[in-house]
């Protein structure tokens, strides 16, 4: 186990031979043509898999009185209908499905029904009676602003908030409410369950394979070591594939009863209600500046809402790093609501957080006649502002990325007056954000093999869920052991191989292949022994070990048989030593209808800083992929709460809007060169979700600077940006 | 889904006795709309009867100078046929402007005018609907209602007609031509096709079962500027928020209006008026909107005051 406790020295990932390359992805063939399998397509491992159709409540709140299954039981081909009458017991520590009567969310499980088509058991799932009572739930965020201060957002109150905001000469006092909002991820979620034995394979579509062994063994009651969980490829996941949903559960248990494989997609309907969202926010923003723009006093207070025990959507945490201030009040309230389990979603706090944040410091710039990016040059902190200079950050150019951006995308040519720029029917307009999100880093490990034919095999449990993992570890091993690209084979998504970081909340790139360059060193000094060289003085290049003017095919140093070794990276203090982030700026250019308020993006830039760029085109990828999600969050997605029902109306893909291919122009990209040693052994940063934190406030505050209407209510939708327009 | 039969019908007239002698039937043809409120069991046909290979797919000039669209004819192909594209080029602009390249080469001419409304509660069959299941309620009053109609509306249902095509048509004064069983055919006015909701809102066209459509019959050009203007919440893809189909010129001033209606809304009289202001006050006469839709109505002022400064640019 290799333990990362001091910054990076020089070390063999410092050639950039194969890293900082911007290689093509190298599942990208199998994916063009339909050859790598997605959850519910492992036909040769599960050929006579039955399957499963799961029935959700239809009430928010209450209880299951009655559940007639005998019509369903007798329709063709149905193998099982599986209730909360018959289901096995289950732990409650995990996802128990079908445990009782109680409803306690739309969309929960109530039944599972299994037949030999899928037809079959869609058709059988429409044949249940159930009968609710409907007790009233708590659905609606406005009417639960005294939920209780959360322990866990780790809240801020420092130095004398309230005087400094009540003398200071410039402020904004104002509230922002982010709706609900759903991942949306092309793949649904899925489970093939297969039993051999009391030996469990399933796949799943999920994104960290030890969580899927421990959650779903503790649930179902069988030893860890029972179960194998395989998520090769991913369609997307943005979070909502962090969790274990009906789906996992319910194919083991039946799969298990039948004695055959069972497999379970939930439908695209089901997902909105079933699955966690991003929960809404209310955001009490109070700023307070002197005349030069230096902040005084930092408000910011969030009103989310969960089911008990859950934690809502965190969206003031970026506020305690991303402005200097020294009379800091920072908040989190938490209610407890009865509507679908909230969860993380792409940068869970900093995506929404910085919606707000990002359009009070213009409101604030507007009150200081200051130009928005010099407002955020001078509240520029190269420390964690509560700790003080001893906890530097690791590597922090927000600052480069404001001034590179402003200068690449033409800043200068803002009128900073609103609504004098028309080109036709549009008013046009720019706006700029801060982007800010934290860099986790996570145990993971890998198994490296130099193969007899020269090739190198890395295994890993890291998950790709379309991110670039397969590719990244590739150029990880390629670079450290000097082997071509194609000389790399990886796999990935199996439990069965070294437990690794998963996918999630920016760590996977960084930890995962920080897991590869632990093996990969491993393997090194293995190789070097054998060699007979110092493992120190070694060198790996072109395929040969070579030391001084001795040099050693690498292949010859193979036998019949491959060498393997495998270890891990585990992380030391020093992301309490360091505030490790990610920063950008992003730019946006918005046209706003004169006529009808319909906002549209001409213009996207943004400017990252991310440590050391492992591949800039599958970097790039993830920015794009944020910056649309972020105009999505800007501009239209919207989970609506239907209060009487205590569910999301609008779940499908034609209510629930993201933006489409016409709603997305030109972006840019544009990455600061860097590297962070204080990150990782591979010196990068996360850059997964950095695309979405900040780029949905730069389009909102181009809306302001379009057309002189501030939407302080997301998403600004043109009936919105109309009412203002009419004013 | 729930199973059902299926036959292929070889002629205009079998086909409509096919679906005459099932009570449960219905025709099919590109199966954009239909298939997909199947599998939701909005719809639950017993019995399908196919008419996608009947002969229907022709667009050709009429004795009177106007144009038949055969029904089968793809919203792409009448969108992009050269006549479409030179006469009636608010037709061909409002296909355009609705659903996506794959959708517009499956769906038809006909079934376009038979899509059904994209209320969110008439989707979900644990929600009561009195369109979709007569006597139980509309969800709609009183929830989500922020894209459904304002006018053409009553307190049974406030769904909104989704169709480009049909606003357009409307504008265009189409005939919707069908054949019953019998053989007897008719041709129906459009303004007389679609309906006001009523205490029916299932009740969505003057169609008797079994009578099956043909073809859409075009006047004589109109000539004039044509503009379809449609407002949306994202750039494609989206369903109209507010529309306006609009001729002006050559002595002709026509608007009509997708969005706001249980159909394709045009108030003649509304016409005869001058300014845009005074226009869409006449159309608008009557709305009854939510507090979630009531932006429609002056997003409509708006949209017809900038279309009419389009056309006259």
């Amino acid at each position: 186990m290799m333990k990362f406790d001091t910054p990076a020295g020089p070390n063999p990932t410092d050639k950039l031979k194969v890293l900082d390359k911007p290689y093509d992805r190298i599942d990208g063939p199998l994916k063009v043509s339909g050859q790598a399998p997605y959850a519910y397509e492992y036909q040769d491992a599960a050929p006579n898999a039955a399957y499963g159709v799961v029935v959700t409540s239809t009430i928010g709140k209450g209880r299951i009185d009655t559940i007639d299954t005998s019509d369903a039981e007798r329709a063709p081909g149905v193998l099982m209908v599986m209730t909360h009458l018959n289901a096995p017991k289950q732990n409650d520590r995990g996802s128990p499905q079908l445990q009782g009567a109680e409803i306690k969310q739309y969309g929960q499980a109530v039944a599972l029904v299994v037949a030999n088509t899928f037809e079959q058991a869609t058709a059988a799932a429409q044949m249940l009676h159930i009968g609710y009572s409907q007790e009233k739930g708590r659905f609606s965020l406005d009417l639960l602003k005294d939920g209780e201060l959360s322990q866990r957002a780790g809240n801020v109150d420092m130095g004398d908030f309230a005087g400094a905001f009540a003398g200071a000469p410039a402020k904004v006092d104002v509230t922002y409410t982010t709706p609900n909002q759903s991942h949306a991820m092309m793949e649904p979620h899925a489970s093939t369950a297969v039993w051999h034995g009391d030996k469990l394979t399933l796949y799943l579509a999920h994104q960290v394979m030890h969580w899927v062994t421990s959650g779903v063994a503790g649930t179902i009651g069988i030893p860890e070591a029972n179960i194998r969980a395989v998520s090769a490829y991913v369609g997307g996941g943005f979070g909502s594939k962090l969790v274990i949903y009906a789906d996992a559960i319910l194919a083991s248990l039946a799969a298990r009863k039948l004695g055959r494989p069972v497999k379970i997609a939930l439908t695209r309907g089901q997902i909105f209600n079933h699955t966690t969202h991003r929960a809404q926010t209310m955001q009490h923003l109070r700023l307070a500046a002197g005349r030069d723009g230096k902040l005084v006093a930092v408000g910011h207070a969030t009103y989310t809402g969960d089911q008990p025990g859950g934690g809502g959507e965190h969206a003031s945490g970026q506020t305690k790093l991303l402005y200097a201030g020294k009379n800091r009040l920072i908040q989190t309230y938490l209610a407890e609501l009865d509507l679908p389990k909230a969860g993380a979603m792409r940068a869970p706090g900093e995506a929404v957080g910085l919606l707000a944040l990002e359009n009070a410091m213009d409101e604030l710039a507007e009150q200081l006649d200051m130009d928005p990016v010099e407002l955020r040059v001078v509240n520029d902190i190269q420390y964690d502002p509560e700790v003080g200079p001893d906890r530097p950050f690791s590597e922090r150019k927000l600052v480069q990325c404001l001034r590179t951006g402003a200068e690449r995308f033409g800043w200068s040519k803002r009128n900073p007056k609103p609504g004098q720029v028309r080109d036709g029917q549009w008013l046009v307009g720019m706006g700029v954000s801060a982007g800010i999100r934290g860099n986790p880093v996570t145990a993971s490990g890998t198994r490296v093999t130099l193969r007899p034919d020269g090739t190198v095999l890395v295994e890993s449990a890291m998950t790709d869920i379309g991110t670039g993992s397969y590719t990244i570890n590739a150029q990880t091993a390629a670079e450290m052991l000097g082997v071509p690209m194609a000389a790399v084979e990886v796999r990935l998504g199996d439990s069965a191989l070294p437990r690794a970081s998963g996918s999630g909340g920016s760590w996977g790139a960084n930890s995962s292949t920080s897991g590869t360059y632990a093996a990969c060193w491993l393997l090194r000094r293995m190789l070097a022994e054998k060699a007979g060289f110092d493992p120190e003085q070694a060198q790996f290049a072109d395929g040969a070990i070579a030391a001084g003017d001795k040099r050693v095919a690498l292949k010859s140093l193979v036998g019949g048989s491959p060498v393997t070794a495998v270890d891990s990276i585990e992380f030391g203090d020093l992301t309490k030593k360091y505030a490790q982030a990610s920063f950008g700026a992003h730019f946006a250019e918005v046209g706003v209808d004169m006529h009808t308020g319909e906002p549209r993006v001409r213009r996207l830039l943004s400017v990252c800083s991310i440590g050391r760029v492992l591949n800039p085109k599958t970097a790039r990828s993830q920015c794009l992929g944020g910056m649309t999600m972020g105009v999505g969050s800007a501009l239209m997605e919207d989970l609506i709460v239907d209060p009487r029902f205590g569910y999301f109306v609008n779940h499908d893909m034609a209510e629930y809007q993201v933006p489409v291919h016409a709603d997305i122009p030109d972006l840019d990209v544009v990455f600061l060169e860097g590297e962070d040693n204080k990150s990782s052994p591979m010196k990068a940063r996360g850059v997964g979700e950095l695309g979405i934190c900040g780029v949905g406030a730069a389009v909102t505050n181009a809306i302001y600077n379009a057309c002189g209407v501030r939407v302080r209510d997301y998403p600004a939708t043109m009936d919105k940006i109309l009412a203002g327009l009419m004013t | 889904m729930r199973a059902f039969t299926y036959e292929r019908a070889d002629s205009p007239q079998a086909a409509a006795q096919a679906v005459a002698s099932h009570p449960e039937a219905k025709f099919i043809a590109g199966g954009t709309n239909l298939l997909d409120l199947m599998k939701l069991e909005v719809e639950r046909p017993a019995h399908l009867v196919d008419v996608t290979r009947l002969d229907l797919k022709k667009v050709e000039r009429t004795g009177d100078g106007g144009l038949r669209i055969g029904a089968l004819v793809t919203n792409t192909a009448m969108a992009s046929h050269p006549i479409v594209k030179r006469h009636y080029a608010v037709l061909s602009r409002a296909v355009m402007a609705g659903a996506s390249g794959q959708l517009r080469n499956k769906a038809t001419t006909g079934g376009n005018l038979l899509q059904r409304s994209r209320c969110p509660y008439f989707y979900d069959t644990s929600k009561p609907c009195n369109k979709r299941k007569p006597g139980t309620g509309c969800s709609a009053i009183g929830g989500f209602s922020r894209n459904l109609a304002i006018l053409g509306i009553s307190d049974a249902c406030i769904a909104q007609h989704p169709s480009d095509m049909a606003v357009a048509m409307r504008l265009l004064d189409a005939k919707v031509e069908t054949i019953m069983p019998d053989g007897g055919t008719r041709a129906i006015p459009i303004a007389d096709f679609h309906r006001e909701w009523g205490n029916t809102p299932n009740v969505e066209n003057a169609l008797r079962h079994g009578e099956f459509i043909t073809a859409v019959t075009l006047p004589k050009p109109l000539g004039g500027t044509h503009v379809y203007r449609k407002v949306r919440d994202r750039a494609s893809y989206a369903f109209a928020t507010v529309s306006v189909a609009a001729v002006i010129g050559d002595g002709v001033q026509r608007f009509a209006f997708g969005g706001i209606a249980s159909k394709p809304w045009r108030v003649e009289a509304a016409e005869k008026l001058s300014g845009a202001d005074a226009i869409a006050k006449a159309v608008l006469a009557g709305a009854r909107p939510t507090a979630q839709n009531r932006f429609k109505i002056p997003l409509t002022r708006r949209t017809l005051a900038a279309t009419i400064e389009q056309a006259q640019a």
